[in-house]
């Protein structure tokens, strides 16, 4: 198994990393006995995701996706984040190992968890 | 993945050791020089053969018990196979009347080699298996082996030293209740004796450190491997006390007492002979040294991360085995962390190996899976420096900090702790 490039940078560094104050909606995805898990905070305005966050629990493709699904997600209006999968997300990060592509690439899930999140409370509060 | 201008560092002495100057100068002539086929009949074959020989002789010294006692194999994956499979085949070959299935004891945290053994008898029908568990503190109770004998057992396998968490096991002990038996059998119509019930010990992880005399650990079956103890890879052997049911799993040809068909792998043998000499040689010396350094280790870890604690028991342990689990960080990229540094561990988490459980052997334990995939492995050898263990616990506690502030409390949150 080997990483790729890509993957070791967003790994090392990670973008967007931290949690947002007073989110717009946040998504959770993952469970601690794969050993992965992750969450994702949205800032909307006007549709579109103003600023995004992450943190996560997990080896080190599962970082690695969660930073490049902000980066990926990040300004885009709500529609465009909902189409995000993780196939962008593992080739976003020039691939990632076979074996991970399904226990570690959850932060698509976790981001359109946390776009319905959004959308629920913003049905209540109209 | 490591920055190649970083000084390695190599803490998974319990995964593989390099092999010894001393053993390579020893295999060497055996390649090319003395190359000959230990069962031919010329003087090629006889000075391959002598090499066996002596080889053969260093391990039974080394074991306490006769040359003639000792197969050599390629490894301790074969010995366990060949210990296990051959003892439940020679079982069949002239089973008692009455018929019944053998029952086998072994524990819920043996290596890989041992269970999927054991479970792939049960799965072809041919033997029952009891798996004990043991303590938290990672050790079997012999009185828990004594409850599981049942009237059909006929063997015994626990490991001497577990391969992840290090924790020694009382082989002695169990040794000499198994000793007690055989009990006289009344409920099978057999009015004869059972036999005694084999005894079979995987000691790969214990040769380096503890007594291997197996008249004291009163076993039947021993196994050990060569590259766990600076020699070879693909060179091993199994101890079988003479008198022990067992047969082959490999036929062909008539080598190691017709126990093990297949050409002596000379250079492999040799080395391995070299390795337990070294071993009988300087083990009292090394093992005060590491036993050191791996407590300053675990004395640093413990103080200088928040949040971290030792797996298994520190006083029945082997010297060279420290074993953690840090909260809030996942084992895999510690790992990949730690390599960048050029610091080479292992862990017990099912990412790194591709699977989807974390380590069978914490769990086994009553941890929890977040806590067996947080785990961290170092086992130290004979060539590890203080000054070694100095960088990892300073590049090991940014790193744990960094992890954390990645993960924040989404542990905590998930739980609905907060």
């Amino acid at each position: 198994m080997k990483y790729s490039k890509k993957v070791i940078e967003h790994f090392t560094r990670p973008r967007n990393q931290g949690r947002l104050s007073s989110p717009s909606g946040v998504g959770i995805a993952g469970n601690p006995i794969c050993g992965d898990l992750m969450k994702i905070y949205i800032k909307v305005k006007k549709d579109r995701i103003e600023d995004i966050k992450f943190e996560t629990l997990g080896c080190a493709s599962a970082i690695a996706t969660s930073s490049m699904i902000t980066q990926l997600a990040k300004g885009k209006t709500l529609s465009e984040a909902e189409k995000i999968t993780r196939n962008d997300v593992a080739d976003a990060l020039e691939g990632l190992p076979m074996i991970k592509m399904h226990c570690s690439n959850l932060a698509d899930e976790a981001l359109h968890k946390a776009i319905e999140n959004y959308k629920s409370k913003n049905k209540k509060a109209q | 993945m490591y920055n190649k201008k970083t000084k390695r560092i190599y803490f998974d002495y319990a995964a593989t050791t390099p092999v010894d100057k001393t053993v390579i100068d020893a295999m060497l002539p055996y390649f090319s020089q003395k190359f000959g086929n230990a069962m031919s009949i010329h003087f090629f074959g006889k000075e391959a053969e002598e090499a066996v020989d002596k080889a053969r002789e260093t391990l039974a010294d080394f074991l306490h018990c006769k040359s003639d006692e000792i197969i050599f194999t390629s490894g301790a994956t074969e010995s366990n196979n060949l210990a296990i499979k051959g003892v439940v085949k020679s079982y069949w070959a002239n089973p008692p009347a009455g018929g019944w299935k053998p029952h086998i004891i072994t524990t819920a945290f043996e290596h890989h080699c041992v269970l999927e053994t054991c479970q792939s008898l049960e799965k072809d029908g041919l033997a029952e298996v009891t798996y004990i568990k043991p303590d938290r503190e990672g050790i079997i109770n012999p009185l828990d082996i004594k409850k599981a004998i049942r009237k059909n057992t006929i063997l015994v396998s626990i490991m001497y030293v577990n391969n992840e968490i290090g924790t020694l096991q009382p082989i002695e002990e169990i040794g000499k209740i198994l000793k007690s038996y055989p009990v006289k059998s009344d409920d099978h119509g057999a009015s004869k004796l059972k036999a005694k019930i084999l005894f079979h010990t995987d000691a790969t992880q214990a040769v380096n450190y503890f007594d291997c005399d197996v008249e004291k650990l009163d076993v039947d079956l021993l196994s050990l491997s060569g590259h766990k103890i600076y020699g070879p890879k693909g060179a091993g052997a199994l101890y079988i006390k003479k008198g022990t049911p067992i047969r082959r799993i490999t036929d062909g040809g008539d080598q190691e007492f017709s126990l093990r068909a297949g050409t002596q792998n000379v250079p492999g043998i040799v080395g391995l002979g070299k390795a337990i000499e070294l071993v009988a040689q300087n083990a009292k010396r090394e093992t005060k040294k590491i036993e050191k350094l791996r407590n300053y280790l675990i004395k640093k870890v413990l103080q200088e991360i928040p949040n971290s604690k030792l797996n298994g028991s520190l006083k029945f342990r082997t010297p060279a085995n420290a074993n953690f689990t840090f909260k809030d960080v996942e084992g895999e990229s510690l790992l990949i962390a730690l390599d960048m540094e050029g610091i080479a561990c292992s862990t017990g988490s099912a990412c790194s190996t591709g699977s989807l459980e974390p380590s069978h052997v914490l769990l086994a334990l009553g941890m929890k899976a977040e806590e067996a995939h947080g785990s961290l492995r170092i086992t130290l050898g004979k060539d590890t420096a203080k000054q070694e263990i100095d960088i990892f616990i300073t590049k090991l506690k940014n790193i744990i900090k960094h992890l954390r502030k990645i993960s924040g409390k989404v542990l905590e949150e998930y739980y609905g702790l907060k």
